[in-house]
C-alpha cells in the first residue's frame, strides 16, 4: 500500500433522516498515521458521520473508502474486518461480564474462533492472555478479572479504548474519549491515546477542545452538517470562520 | 462438589425406575422430554435474547415428519428419525430467515405467525396429516435390538438423549460462539462493530434450537405413539416459554425445573384439582412475584444471602 492512498476518504457525501439533512457534501481525507480531529457545535453531525463510516447508517449518497477500498455499502462487521474499529461517547460494554471477557470478545470478534460452537471460550488461552496484556496497557490490569459493572466511570472509558485497541485497528474512530472525566481522568485518558501506535490511523470527536488539540494534527470543523475548515491544527485554529462558528469570539 | 451433587443426581435418575411405578417413570419421561424442548428454547430467549412463542414448530414438525416418513414412505424408524431431524433444521432455517428480519415483540409475532401456519397446515392438510383424528399406529425406535415399549426402558432411552443433550448445550452456551451470542443479546450494536456477524450468529442459533426442538419432538412422538395439531399449537409454544421464563431464562438447570414443574402440574395435580389450569396460573403468578428472575437464579439468590449473613 503506498503512502498516498488515504487511510479515509470521504466523497460527496450526503445523509438526510426524512428531510432534515445531516451530511451536507462532506469530503474528507485522512491520511495513514494522521491524527484527526473533527471539531463543531452540537447537532453538527459529527457521530451521524461517524456512524456513516462505521456503517451504522448507510448514506444517501456518496462514497466512503477504507484504504481505498470502497465501503460505502457493506455492514458493520465486514468493516470491522477491513481494520476498522471505534468506541462509543455513551459507553457501551457488557455490563454484566468481566473486563478481560469483554476485551476478549473484541479480540474473537476477528477470530475464526468465533464460529466454534463445541470449543469453550476459555480454552482459547492465547485470547485471554493478549486481553490481559492490553488491559494492563491501559493500566487495569489488576481489575481484569471485576465485572465492567463494578468499576468507575473513568475506568469504563479505558475499558472502552482496550476493547478498540486490542483488535490492533488501522483506522480507530475515537467519539467523545473524554466526555464526562475529571481533569485528572482526562489527562491519563490522553496519554493513553498519545501513545497509540502510529499504524493506526486516529478520527477523534471531542468537545473538549484544550486536551484534545494536543493529540490532533488536522482538524476538521463541522457545522450544520457541513466541513466548514479543514487542514492543519493551528490554521484552522487560527481560522475566522471556526472562531465564528465554534469559538464563539 | 458441585460435580459431586451432580453425579449423585445422575445416578438417582439411572435407578429411578427400579423403585417407582409405571406412572411416575412415564412421568419422568414426559419431563425430561419437555426439558430438553425448554432447554432447546432457552437458546433463543435465555442466551440469544429473542423471545419465541412458535418453538412448538420445531417439535411438532419432527414429530409429523417421523410419523409421516415410517406410515407414508415406509423408511423405519431410525432413518426416519435423521430425515425428520434434517427437515425440520431445513425449515428453521427458513423459518430463520423469515423471523430475524426483526427482533424482540416482531420476531415474537413472526415465529407466533409461522407455527399457527403449521398448526393450520396440521389440522386441514388432511391427506398427510390425517387432521384432527392426528396421526396414531406409531412405533417406538429399537436401538441395538432393545425394545423400548416398556416405560422403564423408554425413561432410560430418553434419559440418555436428555444427559447428551444438556451436555451439549452446555458445552455450546460457554463455547466462543455461545460467548458471541450472549453478546449481540447484550449490546449487538457494539458487536457488530467489533467484527460479529450478528444476523448470522442468530441465524446459527435459531437452526441450532430448531434441532434440539426436533430431537425433543422425536422423544415426544416415541412416547406418545401418537401425534395431533395439538402439538403445534399456541399453547404447545407457549408452555416452553413459561417453563423457560419460572425456572430462570439463561441458565442451564432453570428451563429443567421448570418443566418439571410444568409437568408435574399438569399430570399430578389435574389428578386432584378439577381447575390445574388455575392453579398453574397461580404458580406462575407466584414465581413472578417472588422469584421474578426464575426459580433457580431466585433461589440461588437467596441461598447466597444466606450464607453472607452467616459467614
Amino acid at each position: 500500500m503506498s503512502a498516498s492512498v488515504p487511510a479515509l476518504e470521504i466523497i460527496n457525501l450526503k445523509k438526510f433522516f426524512g428531510g432534515l439533512p445531516a451530511t451536507q457534501d462532506v469530503n474528507l481525507q485522512v491520511m495513514p498515521g494522521e491524527r484527526r480531529l473533527i471539531i463543531g457545535p452540537n447537532g453538527a453531525g459529527k457521530t451521524t458521520l461517524f456512524n456513516q463510516i462505521t456503517g451504522d447508517f448507510l448514506p444517501t449518497s456518496g462514497q466512503i473508502k477504507l484504504f481505498g477500498a470502497d465501503i460505502t455499502r457493506l455492514k458493520p462487521h465486514e468493516r470491522a474486518h477491513m481494520g476498522l474499529s471505534r468506541t462509543y461517547q455513551i459507553i457501551t460494554l457488557f455490563a454484566k461480564d468481566t473486563l478481560v471477557h469483554n476485551v476478549t470478545l473484541g479480540l474473537l470478534g476477528l477470530s475464526p474462533a468465533r464460529w466454534n460452537l463445541f470449543k469453550p471460550l476459555d480454552h482459547y488461552q492465547e485470547m485471554e492472555v493478549e486481553a490481559r496484556r492490553v488491559l494492563g496497557l491501559v493500566g487495569l490490569g489488576a481489575m481484569a478479572d471485576r465485572l465492567v459493572s463494578e468499576i468507575a466511570y473513568g475506568q469504563k472509558r479505558r475499558v472502552e479504548i482496550a476493547m478498540a485497541m486490542a483488535q490492533k485497528p488501522k483506522l480507530l474512530l475515537l467519539d467523545e474519549p473524554l466526555a464526562g472525566l475529571s481533569a485528572e481522568e482526562r489527562t491519563t485518558i490522553k496519554e493513553l491515546i498519545a501513545a497509540i501506535p502510529r499504524e493506526t490511523t486516529l478520527v477523534m470527536i471531542e468537545h473538549d477542545m484544550d486536551t484534545a488539540l494536543d493529540l490532533a494534527e488536522t482538524v476538521t470543523l463541522l457545522h450544520y452538517g457541513k466541513v466548514i475548515v479543514d487542514g492543519q491544527r493551528d490554521a484552522v485554529i487560527a481560522d475566522e470562520k471556526t472562531r465564528e462558528v465554534y469559538l464563539g469570539h | 462438589m458441585k460435580r459431586i451433587s451432580g453425579v449423585v443426581f445422575l445416578a438417582l435418575l439411572c435407578v429411578f425406575p427400579l423403585f417407582a411405578g409405571d406412572f411416575y417413570i412415564n412421568l419422568a419421561s414426559q419431563i425430561l422430554i419437555a426439558a430438553i424442548f425448554a432447554m432447546s428454547l432457552n437458546l433463543l430467549v435465555g442466551y440469544g435474547g429473542l423471545t419465541s412463542l412458535g418453538h412448538a414448530s420445531f417439535l411438532g414438525f419432527a414429530a409429523y415428519a417421523s410419523a409421516w416418513s415410517t406410515t407414508h414412505m415406509g423408511l423405519g424408524v431410525g432413518t426416519a428419525a435423521v430425515v425428520a431431524i434434517l427437515a425440520t433444521m431445513v425449515m428453521a432455517g427458513l423459518f430463520g430467515m423469515i423471523a430475524l428480519r426483526a427482533t424482540g415483540l416482531g420476531f415474537l409475532m413472526i415465529t407466533l405467525a409461522l407455527s399457527q401456519v403449521l398448526w393450520g397446515l396440521a389440522y386441514r392438510w388432511v391427506a398427510v396429516t390425517n387432521g384432527d383424528n392426528g396421526m396414531s399406529g406409531l412405533v417406538r425406535p429399537a436401538p441395538f435390538g432393545i425394545s423400548l415399549d416398556s416405560g422403564a426402558n423408554y425413561y432410560w432411552f430418553t434419559l440418555v438423549v436428555f444427559v447428551v443433550s444438556y451436555w451439549l448445550m452446555a458445552i455450546f452456551v460457554s463455547s466462543a460462539f455461545g460467548s458471541a451470542l450472549r453478546g449481540t443479546r447484550d449490546q449487538a450494536r457494539r458487536m457488530s462493530a467489533l467484527g460479529h456477524d450478528v444476523w448470522m450468529i442468530r441465524w446459527i442459533t435459531f437452526i441450532y434450537a430448531g434441532f434440539w426442538g426436533a430431537v425433543s419432538g422425536l422423544l415426544y412422538v416415541y412416547y406418545t405413539k401418537y401425534i395431533h395439531p395439538s402439538s403445534l399449537s399456541i399453547t404447545a409454544s407457549a408452555e416452553g416459554l413459561l417453563s423457560v421464563i419460572a425456572g430462570g431464562s439463561g441458565t442451564l438447570g432453570g428451563p429443567v425445573v421448570g418443566a418439571a414443574l410444568l409437568i408435574i402440574l399438569k399430570n399430578y395435580a389435574s389428578a386432584y384439582v378439577e381447575r390445574w389450569n388455575m392453579l398453574l396460573g397461580f404458580v406462575f403468578l407466584f414465581i413472578v412475584l417472588v422469584l421474578p428472575e426464575g426459580i433457580v437464579p431466585g433461589l440461588k439468590r437467596i441461598f447466597s444471602r444466606r450464607q453472607g449473613g452467616q459467614s
